[in-house]
């Protein structure tokens, strides 16, 4: 099939950047999305163009590195998939296909359609753990039974790949999905207990000074979200902030 | 030629490790503070050793070339961690983990490593519990396990087919929580460039900060190097776009030794290659081989005209289907290691039986699992006389409650329903077991400097049995290397801060600025992937699955030529001193057309058929296991170890011989 | 506590609670006016009590009002906040539908037309009241109250806006109601009576108003 594509380019963070049109011939519908792009940037390094940036890395959907808003949605027009796992057989001969990267003041972008996503790092590093030292020495890991319903609810909400695609999809740029998928991982095991209290209340108060905006429960993030995680998740934030917060 | 010394503790295989850590030196804790630790690459190996360092009390200093440490290539794996728990209580023990891994691999590893791996295997699950690792649980509320090719027990221990991803969030939780402390200094986006050594011991790197372009300095009192196997130099394979040998090689260079290049997995069960433009190859796990049954039709005529899209598999009778697995591997059936599967793939696609339009491709069909857990669940919920189609409907949600997200993966990629048609597979590069030399302390040739997870040479021998890469990545991360690095840097808690302005930093800094400028001003033709992907096929048809004399010499031969031509004609657009992913490739393939020539030249050496290595001039001639594998003990029980002398095909080979005690060596038979 | 209060989720919760109140104020003011339909001289008994009753006028009177206030200033400062957060550029390409729903997506568009509706009832009813009660102090009447009523169903552009005003209100509640419970935290295996009662409330209330409005509109057509 034949597409003209309409791409995000953008020399460095200071620059302006603008749409620009290029168009691809004979794209396979078996291609993936991202081999439609590395044919696209072979084709710019031969006629001695520069190829455009874009971040990928495992190709199979869980790394969390690609991140391209295509035709109006993250990661494209397929379900629980992430860009480089969405194929070309989605799109038809003729398409004008929108590649943009993912918008958001907390996510400014370094190149073309790669941003900047440290304020998910910083976010994580505000408590997005479990204090024990990684010693060996603690307890037979049979020895604290663990509800298969939670155990399996909490692998749910560890599925986030951290690509952020929902805070690309929310018309507030809010990350309470991703933030909301960390805290309930811990909230719904018993060794996240000791620290419920602490990490809620860092968490969001990271995700507040990193200038990400407020949930007001469209749903769009658990649409787009690749990897399936509900708003429960965000719900379950909440109740544990007000938990936390009335604590003292 | 000089033999190596391992530094394998001496004492009984069960005790050596226990006496080994009682008798080391260590830093104290005061000490440590004064001590900086350079770590390179953020998997589950690198990112483990960097938390632990750190909880230790050591400066250390983490680096990615991804934007955040959780997107190593660890994330991938899918299907699970070994640990001798025994929690199954099907006779597991240490020991018995230790004989099938260095089994598994073909008795081509270090006996007390793997020993050692074993030892620890157990801890590594309790400390990924305690940092709120999500494993699957039985209805009980203990841990589940499930059984992986290569073995007669059930010792994996899974999330999902996430388990590597959530091993690694453990690990990178582990990390936050020091990146908040400020015990780690972490470089995201931020590659490697070359080690740099000071009066012969490794004492820092030079990186390139991805974004900006800026060539940077760092010192430390050790290098670590985690960054995982260099199974991209094949171009299509599991690996992340991104996983690069360079870290590896550039200490090669400067003169760690390495091990083993030519053993290298052929995972059985990958999505098959569908057209030219194929970028990488996506693994599906192993694990699936527990329920799924691997075929290929019987009759040739069958094959064809599948191949012309002119029949269904589903319209071919069970009479007439070959379960070639179970026909040539009774006792272990669809679970004998990948080695033997990828190659008994190969075996049946070259005579013409493949079942995809390329003829790249054998079934693995779930129809006989469906009805098995179908008629389980109709009993346990009492349906009396269930149909046909009820008992499939049962059984396929227990499929899809076991591997819902690979089935999910695999209907998106291939645009065909798994519950309707059996999968196609293919085996596809995936992991490397060779990869730097490193002794009992897994420390490099090069004094200061370590190397860790699948960038070294291992513990897997000439094959890695399915889950244990996570295994090896956190007990070399978590549990080996922080008590064997305090042996080395007990004797450097006077040297204070190492200066990066010095004589050394400035040459090497020099070395890498004048490569990078190289690339940038030379005016070529042809793009980093024209390279990478005539390597690729060159390593793929010459050094693939089943190698010979003739085709590796071929091969050494072809690379050298790539790559010169490579250095004349290669061509990378935009700036150094920006963001510019072709010139990261360039670098990175520069490499890979260096290592895939002594990779050749290390396969022409070891004449002998082991594990994923085999050689068609060493099969069993006759007998019941005529057309196996071949190993030769006598001439070949050794680890190859390179050393760096200019060209890759001037490397010169020192040899670890290897000795086994405790395991006598036996032709592997999966029959 | 004072974290607490400058926190997103905390102003999200703030947000529903003060509309968790108004849903419930929503009802009280329906059934009242559902009285008019049915009697004149319950309507204006009704209407009188409500006048006149001390604890309604000077207490649940003022935190109506702040409820009112709250929701919206809270509203704008989330929208100010939200806009913010997404940053000057902006997509060249949006498919919002494909993920979420007209209404979830501009809540502040018709908490606007709702807010400017508000203005005209106030207009309409309440400034006339308190003129009525406290300013001009005019001689009370408790059987005034249904004519007042019946007067302002006259004209048909204000029931056309009263109607228009109703349809903003219930795409507003359609997506508010369910929403609201989200916010304080409640996802569980009652969500799906939360949101089918949401739904119900949202096109029944308004739809309840619109009746009652052109009600009166009708029966003063002859």
């Amino acid at each position: 099939m034949n597409l003209t594509l309409k791409i995000w380019r953008q020399k460095g963070p200071q620059d302006k950047g603008a749409m620009v049109e290029y168009k691809v011939n004979d794209i396979s519908e078996h291609m993936s999305f991202l081999e439609m792009m590395d044919v696209l940037n072979e084709q710019l390094v031969n006629s001695g163009d520069e190829p455009v940036a874009f971040d990928h890395d495992c190709r199979e959907g869980i790394c969390g590195m690609c991140s391209l808003y295509i035709n109006g949605e993250a990661h494209g027009p397929d379900r629980g998939i992430t860009t480089c796992q969405l194929h070309m057989r989605m799109f038809n001969d003729g398409d004008t296909i929108y590649i943009e990267p993912w918008r958001a003041a907390a996510f400014p972008v370094i190149k073309d359609l790669v941003v900047d996503r440290m304020a998910m790092e910083r976010i994580q590093q505000a408590g997005g753990f479990v204090s024990v030292n990684t010693s060996g020495n603690t307890q037979d890991a049979n020895a604290m039974p663990i509800s298969k319903h939670d155990a399996d609810e909490s692998m749910d909400a560890a599925a986030c790949i951290g690509c952020g695609a929902c805070v690309a999809s929310c018309k507030n740029s809010s990350a309470m999905l991703f933030v909301g998928a960390k805290v309930s991982q811990y909230a719904l095991l018993p060794q996240g207990q000791v620290e419920a209290a602490d990490r809620v209340l860092n968490m969001v108060h990271q995700m507040d000074l990193e200038g990400f905006g407020n949930c007001t429960n469209t749903g769009a993030c658990e649409v787009e979200c690749p990897k399936g995680i509900t708003l429960v998740n965000i719900a379950r934030m909440n109740r544990e902030f007000l938990k936390a917060s009335i604590k003292g | 030629m000089a033999i190596l010394d391992s530094k394998v503790p001496k004492g009984p295989i069960k005790d050596k490790w226990t006496n080994y850590k009682n008798k080391i030196d260590l830093v104290n804790p005061a000490n440590k503070r004064n001590i900086d630790v350079i770590v390179v690459g953020t998997g589950l190996a690198g990112g483990s050793a960097a938390a632990t360092l750190a909880e230790q009390g050591y400066n250390v200093k983490a680096y990615c070339y991804q934007d955040s440490p959780r997107r190593a290539h660890s994330i991938a794996a899918q299907g699970g961690i070994n640990a001798s728990k025994n929690y199954m209580g099907d006779g597991d023990s240490d020991y018995r983990l230790f004989y099938d891994t260095v089994k598994g691999g073909d008795y081509r590893s270090r006996e007390a490593n793997v020993y050692r791996l074993a030892e620890v295997s157990g801890n590594i699950i309790d400390q990924c519990v305690a940092q709120g690792v999500p494993f699957a649980r039985d209805y009980g509320g203990l841990l589940d396990n499930r059984s992986f090719g290569g073995v007669l027990v059930s010792r994996t221990f899974y999330a999902k087919g996430q388990t590597g991803q959530q091993l690694l969030l453990g690990a990178y939780s582990a990390m936050n929580r020091q990146i908040a402390r400020g015990k780690i200094e972490m470089f995201n986006r931020h590659e490697m460039l070359d080690v740099v050594k000071v009066d012969g011991k490794a004492r820092g790197i030079i990186t390139r900060n991805l974004i900006t372009g800026d060539i940077e300095r760092h010192s430390a009192h050790a290098v670590v190097i985690a960054t995982g196997g260099y199974g991209n130099v094949y171009f299509l394979s599991t690996n992340a776009m991104g996983s690069n040998v360079t870290a590896a090689w550039k200490i090669h260079k400067k003169g760690a030794y390495f091990a083993n290049p030519c053993f290298t997995q052929i995972h059985p069960t990958c999505i098959p290659r569908s057209g030219d433009y194929q970028s990488k190859l996506t693994l599906m796990s192993e694990s699936l081989r527990n329920d799924g049954r691997i075929w290929v039709p019987a009759k040739i005529e069958d094959a064809k005209a599948i191949q012309e899209g002119k029949l269904r598999p589903t319209a071919i009778a069970e009479e007439d289907r070959d379960y070639y697995l179970e026909r040539r591997y009774p006792a272990f059936g669809n679970l004998v290691p990948r080695d033997v599967a990828s190659r008994a793939a190969k075996e049946r696609c070259d005579a013409g039986y493949g079942v995809n339009a390329t003829g790249e491709a054998v079934y693995l069909d779930f129809a006989d699992a469906f009805m098995r857990y179908g008629k389980e669940q109709a009993k346990i919920h009492g349906i009396s006389n269930p149909s046909k189609e009820e008992i499939i409907k049962l059984g396929q949600g227990i499929i899809e409650e076991k591997y819902g997200n690979l089935f999910q993966m695999y209907e998106k990629i291939i645009a065909e329903n798994p519950y309707e048609t059996p999968m196609m597979i293919y085996p596809a590069t995936h992991y490397t077991m060779g990869g730097v030399w490193v002794d009992y302390n897994l420390m490099t040739t090069v004094p200061g400097l370590y190397c860790l997870g699948e960038a070294n040479f291992s513990d897997h021998g000439a094959n890695r049995l399915g889950a244990s890469a996570l295994m090896q990545g956190l007990a070399d991360g978590y549990f080996v290397l922080p008590y064997t690095i305090g042996d080395y840097l007990s004797d450097d808690i006077r040297t204070g801060k190492i200066s990066t302005d010095s004589k050394e930093f400035d040459e090497v800094e020099k070395e890498v600025t004048d490569r990078i400028n190289f690339f940038m001003n030379n005016k070529g033709t042809k793009s980093v992937d024209h390279f990478h992907k005539r390597l690729g096929k060159v390593m793929w048809d010459k050094v693939g699955m089943a190698r010979n004399a003739p085709h590796l010499k071929e091969a050494m031969a072809e690379i050298k030529a790539i790559r010169e031509e490579f250095w004349k004609d290669v061509k990378v657009p935009g700036d150094a001193n920006e963001m510019n992913l072709e010139l990261e490739k360039a670098g990175r393939v520069a490499d890979f057309l260096e290592l895939g020539e002594l990779f050749a030249k290390d396969a022409l050496d070891r004449n002998e058929s082991c594990g994923g290595h085999y050689r068609d001039e060493s099969v069993v001639k006759e007998g019941e296991q005529k057309g196996e594998a071949l190993r030769n003990d006598e001439d070949f029980a050794y680890v190859s170890a390179w050393e760096y002398k200019g060209e890759p095909a001037d490397a010169v080979l020192h040899k670890e011989e290897l000795e086994f005690k405790d395991i006598e060596l036996k032709q592997r038979s999966y029959k | 506590m004072s974290g607490l209060l400058s926190s997103s989720i905390a102003k999200k919760v703030a947000m529903a609670l003060s509309a968790l109140f108004l849903i419930i104020f929503l009802l009280i003011h329906l059934s009242v006016n559902l009285v008019s339909v049915c009697s004149e001289d319950a309507f204006n008994v009704a209407s009188h009590f409500m006048g006149v009753n001390p604890l309604i006028q000077f207490a649940m009177q003022p935190i109506l009002i702040f409820g009112v206030v709250f929701h919206f200033v809270m509203g704008f400062v989330l929208e100010l906040k939200n806009k913010k957060a997404v940053g000057v550029s902006s997509y060249a390409k949006n498919n919002g539908a494909a993920n979420s729903t007209w209404m979830s997506r501009n809540m502040a568009i018709s908490g606007m037309a709702i807010l400017a509706f508000i203005v005209l009832h106030f207009i309409d009813f309440w400034i006339p009241e308190i003129n009525h009660k406290y300013i001009a102090v005019l001689p009370e009447d408790p059987t005034r109250y249904f004519h007042e009523l019946q007067h302002k169903f006259v004209n048909p552009l204000r029931v056309g806006a009263y109607v228009i005003a109703f349809v903003l209100l219930a795409l507003h509640l359609l997506h508010g109601f369910q929403s609201a419970f989200q916010s304080m935290g409640m996802n569980n295996k009652y969500t799906k009576y939360v949101k089918r009662c949401g739904n119900i409330y949202a096109i029944l209330i308004p739809l309840g108003f619109i009746f009652i409005a052109l009600f009166h509109y009708i029966t003063q057509l002859s």
